[in-house]
């Protein structure tokens, strides 16, 4: 393809095999993807060069997610606070997301993703916004107030191992250990 | 007020000391939450999280039963991660020393976790992982030789079993097909496909198996391939017109109707091909000095296709399913199942999505609204109870009698079919007798289509919670022998094609162009998974049942499988809408297994009267010189040397069995007696893990020494 005739060098190739969960053919064709993200007089240095949030939510497989925003902000290492991300955050991203990944990795991030105020806990307020990106954006997608309250209520009652009102990692990986869809919904294959 | 969050998982690897994203500060609090005790002595609280630093709380170890909880576990393995549960992912420079030295505090217990741990198992940035990596190969240069040497062949056992998985998966069967799909529709209709595919391969490995140990030595022996000889099976004392059997193939030329005829009946030219097992009359094939007991093989191949048929579905449903004993919840409907893994992190197209989101919004919903109902439901009154109780039996009975019925007139038209297809054929008659022959099929089908239309009518009179639909089994055949499963087989496999090409696609032209109201309303139609999955269940119980008439069948049914799964791919991508409600892989993964499952078993039950009890035919197969099937097994074991006979015959007497039966219960108990003590061991550390928050025994000796000092102070304030 014309604008990534630059490969991947071969010891970064078996760097990141080591480094992620990710198989040879999946590495290459993260980088054939971000390379396409990179306007035509970066690719050469798309190892190095970062990639601004607006163009990873073109992605086709981030732009229907509603939890674009988390997951850039998360898998970013950016010093800016911009969540732009470099490769090797990509990759970090598809490693976490593949099929191999181990659950505890999974469940790791899947905290830290729907963990919206990044205070280490999952409370009522993470929550409820967690509900409300999976119904969906409109004002009629939502759910009632006294839904809400009995939902929340509910995920408390079957998570919450100490009854302090809020999950904290052990618990969330705990009652997602348990739960029979969480590795086959957990997944982003190029 | 004295609060300090607990969060075990989160030892912050970078510390105070570098700057945050932004946020709250103390993104990495460790320790033990202590709030109010209904203590005579009133202490007061002060906010003191800026007091410990992050991995000073590391030292506190609970009391010895808590260690037992997953989530300690869990945590503590995380802990001597360096820097395991960081929130930061940006370079650390000052990661990797702190790190190190928190490291060399437990050498020996961390080592064997460094070893089972490879760096990217932890949760970092790549950055950390190739620092991580690096600090560990380092750190191999201090280890014993026998360590290193561990070490380093673990580590390509592991390379070497990465590049074995990752050859695998490029070969796996329709992956780029299946991703589509999913993209598109959401992994419960994946789950469709993927089961498709499971069933293509099995089908697969049982021709494998049956051609192998059945087909190929009987034509190796024919051939006399290899120096191979064979020897038929020696006439009987029977009367000779027993034992010649003429099948009713034509001599000479045969018009293209009756070819086609044959074809779709499996009489005819058909009839004395490998295909059936009439053909297989050899009785031992001989290569070079090995004596090979066809019979006994085609008998053992039988057991062999049927049990590994049965150990790889259990193996498959069970994968899914691993934790669902402990608690009494069920797993497949709780919310935090249905929240934290409700998003198909797969979908790809925005429209797909959208629909997610009302499937989504609804699904919450029906459960809120089930729940509250579920409160009224606890003050029914008797009078209520009691109408709802007949009212389901009523229904049971007429279940009943629409399946009685259903048997009654399949059976009546095998009777007709028999009678009355051995009239002369000519091209006149074609049509007629190929009715004739095909009416038991055609029954069974028909009565597979209007049954379920009725039991589904029923249903909502029955007033269960909806997921009592998935047990409600629609099922009527009757098994009938080697050329009836074929012409099953080749039927239902018209009948879908025909119902995809007749139905599905005009179905959705007529939507497309027509703006009529009723057209409109009526729509498209959703990929019924329910049905679709019953239609390929039916025809897999065909071919273990005909497998064993019919040794060629499960070629058939591979090719008949790999067809389907194209025409339903195509179907659902031009034809289907997504469905409206949500479809969960796991349940449907399971619920897809339980009735393959129901279907291998309902399948051994003819299998096992037609081995066991009903004499063999004597003109044609290979059991023809036997009076069951059977009976070959027997017939061996004579033939084996008199110490290895008595072994078998003592494991087949009931002096082994009855014990065998009783040592079999008592592991059972056993473990059931173990399952129970472990689930009451979880309940009462649930117990205890809400009082470790309450009680400050368990909290580490710098909060209680910070309390009493504490308290100290307010109680000099307040004297």
């Amino acid at each position: 393809m014309g604008g990534s005739a630059s490969l991947l060098p071969r010891e970064a190739l078996g760097e990141y095999q080591e480094l992620t969960f990710l198989s040879k053919q999946e590495i290459l064709l993260a980088y054939k993807r971000f390379s396409e993200l990179l306007p035509k007089e970066e690719r050469e240095n798309a190892c190095s060069a970062r990639v601004p949030k607006s163009r990873i939510l073109t992605l086709p497989e981030l732009r229907a997610n509603p939890f674009q925003h988390r997951i850039c902000h998360v898998f970013s290492t950016s010093d800016d606070g911009d969540d732009s991300m470099s490769f090797e955050d990509f990759l970090d991203m598809l490693s976490v997301f593949s099929d191999s990944a181990t659950s505890d990795i999974k469940s790791h991030y899947a905290f830290r993703i729907f963990d919206f105020d990044d205070d280490g806990t999952l409370d009522r307020k993470d929550l409820e916004k967690l509900v409300n990106c999976l119904t969906g954006q409109g004002e009629e997608s939502r759910l009632s107030t006294a839904e809400m309250e009995q939902l929340i209520q509910n995920i408390l009652e079957e998570s919450d191992i100490d009854k302090d009102g809020t999950i904290n990692l052990s618990e969330f990986q705990h009652v997602v250990s348990r739960s029979p869809d969480f590795a086959s919904s957990f997944k982003i294959v190029l | 007020s004295l609060r300090i969050q607990s969060n075990e998982g989160w030892t912050s690897g970078s510390g105070a000391a570098l700057p945050r994203r932004g946020g709250v500060p103390g993104g990495g609090r460790a320790g033990c939450h202590v709030v109010a005790s209904p203590a005579p002595e009133p202490l007061r609280f002060l906010p003191l999280a800026e007091v410990f630093a992050p991995e000073e709380t590391r030292a506190a170890a609970p009391v010895g039963f808590l260690q037992q909880l997953p989530s300690y576990q869990s945590a503590r393995r995380r802990r001597s991660a360096p820097g395991g549960g960081t929130q930061e992912r940006r370079a650390a420079p000052q990661g990797s020393v702190r790190r190190r030295g928190s490291e060399a505090r437990g050498p020996e217990r961390e080592e064997d976790d460094q070893a089972a741990r490879p760096a990217r198992e932890y949760p970092l940035s790549i950055a950390e992982k190739r620092r991580l990596r690096d600090w560990q190969q380092a750190d191999t240069k201090y280890l014993s030789g026998w360590k290193q040497w561990k070490r380093a062949s673990s580590k390509s056992v592991k390379k070497v079993l990465n590049e074995a998985k990752e050859l695998s998966s490029y070969l796996q069967l329709w992956r780029r097909d299946i991703h589509s799909i999913e993209g598109k529709f959401g992994t419960g209709i994946q789950s469709y496909f993927s089961f498709l595919r499971f069933l293509v391969l099995l089908n697969f490995v049982i021709f494998i198996l049956m051609f192998s140990f059945v087909t190929l030595p009987s034509i190796i022996s024919k051939y006399e391939i290899f120096n191979s000889t064979f020897a038929k099976i020696p006439p009987q004392n029977t009367e000779a017109h027993c034992t010649v059997y003429t099948p009713s193939g034509n001599k000479g030329l045969v018009s293209f109707y009756t070819y086609l005829k044959d074809l779709l009946s499996g009489t005819g030219f058909l009839e004395v091909t490998r295909l059936f097992y009439g053909y297989y009359t050899i009785d031992a094939a001989w290569f070079s000095i090995l004596r090979y007991n066809l019979p006994l093989a085609y008998l053992l191949a039988t057991f062999a296709y049927l049990a590994l048929s049965f150990l790889w579905i259990i193996k498959r449903s069970v994968e899914g399913f691993k934790q669902n004993l402990v608690h009494d919840e069920d797993q497949f409907q709780s919310y935090c199942n249905k929240v934290f893994a409700g998003w198909d992190f797969c979908i790809t197209d925005p429209n797909a999505a959208r629909l997610k989101h009302r499937s989504l919004l609804y699904e919450l919903q029906t459960d809120l609204e089930e729940e509250r109902l579920k409160r009224k439901i606890a003050d029914r009154t008797v009078k209520e109870k009691l109408r709802i109780y007949s009212l389901r039996i009523f229904i049971n009975i007429i279940v009943l009698a629409v399946l009685s019925g259903c048997f009654y007139s399949i059976s009546r038209a095998t009777v007709f079919s028999q009678e009355n297809s051995n009239v002369s054929i000519s091209n006149v008659n074609f049509q007629a007798n190929l009715l004739v022959q095909y009416l038991p099929s055609v029954t069974i089908t028909l009565a597979n289509f209007i049954a379920p239309q009725i039991f589904s009518f029923l249903i909502r009179f029955e007033d269960y919670s909806p997921y009592c639909k998935h047990s409600n089994l629609k099922k009527c055949w009757r098994a009938q022998v080697g050329q009836e499963m074929y012409k099953l087989m080749i039927f239902d496999f018209i009948i879908i094609l025909a119902v995809t090409l007749f139905v599905d696609f005009p179905r959705k032209l007529l939507v497309d162009h027509c703006s009529w109201k009723p057209v409109q309303w009526f729509g498209l139609q959703e990929f019924g998974i329910s049905d679709n999955v019953l239609g390929i269940v039916y025809g897999q119980t065909i071919c273990w049942i005909g497998t064993f008439f019919s040794p060629l069948l499960p070629a058939i049914a591979t090719i008949k499988y790999f067809i389907i799964f194209y025409i339903k791919k195509i179907s659902l991508i031009r034809t289907c809408k997504p469905s409206a409600r949500p479809i969960r892989a796991s349940s449907s993964n399971f619920f897809f297994l339980v009735v393959l499952l129901i279907g291998l078993i309902l399948a051994f039950i003819p299998l096992g009267i037609s081995i066991a009890y009903i004499p063999s035919s004597k003109a044609c197969g290979p059991f023809m010189s036997f009076n069951t099937s059977w009976e070959v097994v027997p017939d061996t074991v004579l033939g084996f040397p008199t110490g290895l006979q008595q072994v078998i015959y003592g494991i087949a007497s009931e002096a082994f069995a009855v014990p065998f039966f009783m040592v079999i219960c008592l592991v059972m108990f056993y473990f059931m007696a173990l399952a129970g003590a472990h689930k009451r061991v979880v309940e009462q550390l649930r117990e205890q893990l809400v009082m470790v928050r309450f009680d400050p025994l368990f909290c580490t000796p710098k909060v209680f020494f910070v309390m009493s000092v504490v308290g100290h102070a307010e109680g000099h304030q307040f004297s």
